[in-house]
């Protein structure tokens, strides 16, 4: 790799101030790094350093999406064979024509948002945050399939810029940007983010099977219960209609097991938000009321975009409660809030990203509150010395 | 006994390059020097100038703020250089040894002394600058008496010298003298925190006026600072002296013999070394006498102290005031293909992200490539995993990062020194300079309540 590093190492002096390309700078230094970890030594503090980086950090949630990832472009196959009553379709097949329609998301959210990324650090002469290497891959798994990639575009630019950048960028933001993005276009064009037809491949446009709706295990949870969803195998495995990564809970808590076995995604954080919701599901199982507060209080961890949302979403360090008890309080509210929308807004069968964004915005107020605990303690101590 | 106070939280690095337990003889150098970064928020006015003839004892330079506090010459010799950096900053007096000459302070019993005594003897002696107090982790202020004040009695940090070995060889006699010196000068107690597990050489166990404390745990176990947080922390309006424990045989001899005398044993460790030994030698010298035809191929960073708190010092430099171990490895400039996503099975790391956590090894060789590149805040609860201190990190850094004095003062910045937070630089994946902001955040304390 030597002639590489010579060959980078001589046009370096073109992106530097002064340069030819001075103006790329940025994007010559996210490229550079990205093939050599730079050789920059420490000047102060510490001498050694952890072999620990950003750019691992990101690869690790990266890998952990995997598994949903090709799950899901199998199931947009899968699911297109039964909207249209194709029998005769191999796995490979499936995958592919899945694939084949995932792909031009992905590249559309990656191109735009690295884009912005991309100028951004360049405006502020900063090095290229590794942040939405992630979230770009976040946001192809949260769309439904037959989005168009205009109102990708639109929606990670919205994301990127409002959500993220204008407060400073990666470690700054709010709210998270991946969430951002689908909130920006469910409000914007609820007509593509929503319905019975949305999650299959080429529904929008007919030609289903007779009888065929494609709603999705929420959707039909509303519409009257128990009744007519599918069996939570099914939800399990996720074999059913709905976001391009969210339909296998097993896809993603595999995805979990890496995060967790890494330590790089907050099991504090996933553990409350399941038991949050679990407590509300039961607490709704025992009161009563209409046919949606009778389906077993495990469903709503199997359903929607929970099991994503609580591992990839509500887990997102820079939004997420940051102190350990904050975590706890963080994550319950969130799942105690997913069934609540769920079960009682009556417009809109899923309460998932609306209740991780809402918990964005207030966990700094927890955070708040449990810091302000530690400040107590040690004030306590000058009063009783 | 005390119980044992056991810490969970912390990380032991496991360098390659620890030191043999053999003492080699003091090795004969000429250069000497006092480096003022040694003393942080010190305003140093000079007593000497260049070519003026020294005994060991006499005064070099004061303080301007505690003009009482002295700072001596280690050697008698004449005052080869007086460096200056950028606006004229002081930055080392370099001395030159000649002779033997130096300056008698007279002899004492310290229990038989008052206080005034006791410190007045310590300040003229230049002994005074081994007291180091909390809040801030500086030079104790004379004007101040200390609540307590704190030794630790064992080290963690990577490839520290074994205290039980280094005090087995000093040469002895003088601690009990030099713990009677401390405990006149505080109304409470001296504390001395030893390892659990540690065998202590018999003059430990025997000290009297002392109260011992037990701890476990990985490395910053071994920091005075987190020790006083479990014994008894530091609060609002309240001051404690530390000192370290080859001083405190220090202050004895000086009580006992009437010399200025900091001799001491420290290791010599690291990657970068052939011979890795216990040597002894006198805070200032040059560390070029225990460096010569010792040193391994290639470029090399020497570090007078540990790799994470240590100053980075020429070959020819000399041991820092407080340091009892230098420590040289491989400088780290080179440009690795990839090396974020390699397995790591070589990799020492905190993180389960690299093989290394399953197939640990017994040690690492480590360099100073900074393994990545500055980004803000991004990974959150990690950094309270390798501070045992019932402090929030991250929320105390950004209170200094904003300037925020009064949630400095709320969030603990009394009970902290940056070398506490050492370990949160090391595993940051932000690559955040961590202890150079609580450093600016402790500068800003001592402007702010004067």
């Amino acid at each position: 790799m030597n002639f590489l590093l010579k060959k980078m190492k001589k046009i370096e002096p073109l992106f530097e101030k002064g340069g030819r390309f001075e103006k790329l700078h940025s994007f010559y230094d996210g490229f550079a790094t990205f093939l050599f970890v730079p050789d920059k030594v420490t000047t102060r503090g510490a001498h050694i350093r952890d072999h620990m980086d950003m750019k691992r950090t990101m690869t690790v949630v990266i890998l952990a999406l995997m598994p949903a990832l090709l799950f899901g472009s199998y199931n947009i196959g899968l699911q297109h064979t039964r909207a249209f009553g194709i029998n005769d379709w191999t796995l490979m097949q499936m995958f592919w024509f899945g694939f084949l329609k995932v792909l031009p998301l992905i590249l559309v959210s990656y191109i735009v948002g690295l884009g912005i990324e991309f100028v951004a650090a360049q405006l502020r002469g900063h090095e290229i945050n590794e942040g939405y290497l992630v979230t770009g891959m976040l946001i192809p798994l949260i769309m439904p399939v037959d989005v168009p990639l205009w109102m990708v575009a639109v929606s990670v630019a919205f994301a990127v810029i409002i959500g993220k950048e204008i407060f400073g960028g990666t470690g700054m933001n709010i709210l998270n940007p991946a969430l951002t993005a689908r909130a920006f276009l469910f409000f914007s064009y609820p007509g593509w983010m929503t319905g019975d037809a949305v999650w299959i491949e080429g529904l929008v446009n007919g030609g289903a099977l007779d009888g065929f709706s494609g709603a999705t295990p929420l959707a039909l949870a509303k519409l009257d219960g128990f009744t007519q969803m599918p069996s939570a195998m099914e939800m399990f495995i996720g074999t059913i209609p709905g976001s391009v990564g969210e339909t296998s809970t097993l896809a993603i808590l595999i995805g979990a097991f890496i995060l967790l076995l890494t330590g790089v995604g907050s099991w504090r954080i996933m553990l409350s938000m399941t038991l949050g919701a679990l407590g509300m599901g039961l607490l709704l199982n025992a009161t009563g009321g209409s046919e949606y507060t009778q389906i077993p209080a495990y469903y709503h961890l199997i359903m929607g975009g929970f099991a994503f949302g609580a591992v990839f979403m509500a887990t997102d360090p820079v939004t997420a409660a940051q102190t350990n008890t904050g975590k706890y309080i963080y994550g319950a509210l969130t799942g105690i809030l997913v069934v609540i929308i769920r079960v009682f807004n009556p417009a809109y069968p899923e309460g998932t990203m609306l209740a991780i964004l809402l918990m964005n915005v207030m966990a700094p107020l927890i955070d708040h509150y449990v810091v302000n605990a530690n400040i107590r303690r040690r004030l306590k101590r000058v009063r009783t010395a | 006994m005390s119980t044992v106070i056991r810490l969970r939280k912390g990380l032991n690095i496991k360098l390659a390059g620890k030191a043999e337990k053999i003492l080699l003889p003091e090795v004969a150098v000429t250069r000497f020097g006092v480096r003022f970064a040694d003393f942080p928020g010190l305003v140093a006015r000079l007593e000497v100038q260049e070519g003026d003839k020294v005994m060991a004892g006499s005064v070099l330079f004061h303080d301007k703020n505690f003009p009482e506090v002295k700072y001596v010459s280690p050697v008698s010799g004449v005052v080869r250089e007086i460096i200056r950096g950028d606006k004229r900053v002081l930055v080392e007096v370099v001395l030159e040894q000649q002779g033997a000459e130096r300056i008698e302070f007279g002899t004492a019993d310290p229990l038989s002394l008052t206080r005034e005594e006791v410190a007045a003897r310590m300040l003229k002696s230049g002994m005074w600058p081994v007291l180091r107090q909390r809040p801030y982790h500086i030079v104790a202020r004379p004007d101040a008496v200390p609540r307590d004040i704190f030794i630790s009695a064992f080290d963690t940090s990577p490839l520290a010298p074994d205290i039980d070995y280094v005090m087995a060889n000093t040469h002895g006699g003088h601690l009990q003298s030099g713990i009677n010196a401390l405990t006149r000068l505080t109304d409470g107690k001296v504390h001395i925190s030893h390892e659990a597990e540690g065998s202590r050489v018999a003059e430990m166990k025997n000290l009297k006026n002392v109260e011992f404390h037990r701890f476990t745990g990985p490395h910053p176990a071994g920091n005075v600072g987190i020790q006083i947080h479990h014994i008894a922390p530091v609060s609002k309006g309240e001051v404690v002296w530390t000192v370290d424990l080859q001083d405190v045989v220090a202050i004895g001899r000086l009580f006992d013999t009437g010399f200025h005398d900091r001799e001491r044993v420290i290791a010599l460790a690291g990657p970068g070394v052939q011979n890795r030994k216990y040597h002894r030698i006198r805070p200032g010298a040059s560390v070029s006498g225990i460096l010569k035809g010792n040193l391994k191929e290639g470029s090399l960073r020497v570090i007078s102290g540990n790799v994470l708190t240590g100053n980075k010092i020429s070959p020819d430099g000399c041991l820092g005031f407080y340091d009892n171990i230098v420590t040289v490895i491989p400088e780290g400039d080179y440009s690795e293909f990839f090396g974020w996503a390699t397995p790591g099975l070589k990799k020492f790391s905190y993180w389960r992200t690299f093989v290394s956590k399953l197939i640990p090894r017994r040690d690492y060789e480590m360099d100073t490539n900074l393994h990545g590149g500055h980004r803000a805040f991004v990974v959150s609860g990690h950094y309270e995993n390798v501070l045992p201190m019932d402090i929030y990190p991250v929320h105390l850094i950004k209170a200094i990062m904003a300037g925020d004095v009064e949630l400095m003062e709320n969030l603990g910045i009394y009970e902290v020194a940056e070398e506490d937070f050492a370990l949160c630089e090391f595993i940051d994946p932000s690559k955040t300079e961590i202890q150079e902001i609580i450093r600016s955040g402790i500068n800003l304390m001592i402007k702010e309540m004067n």
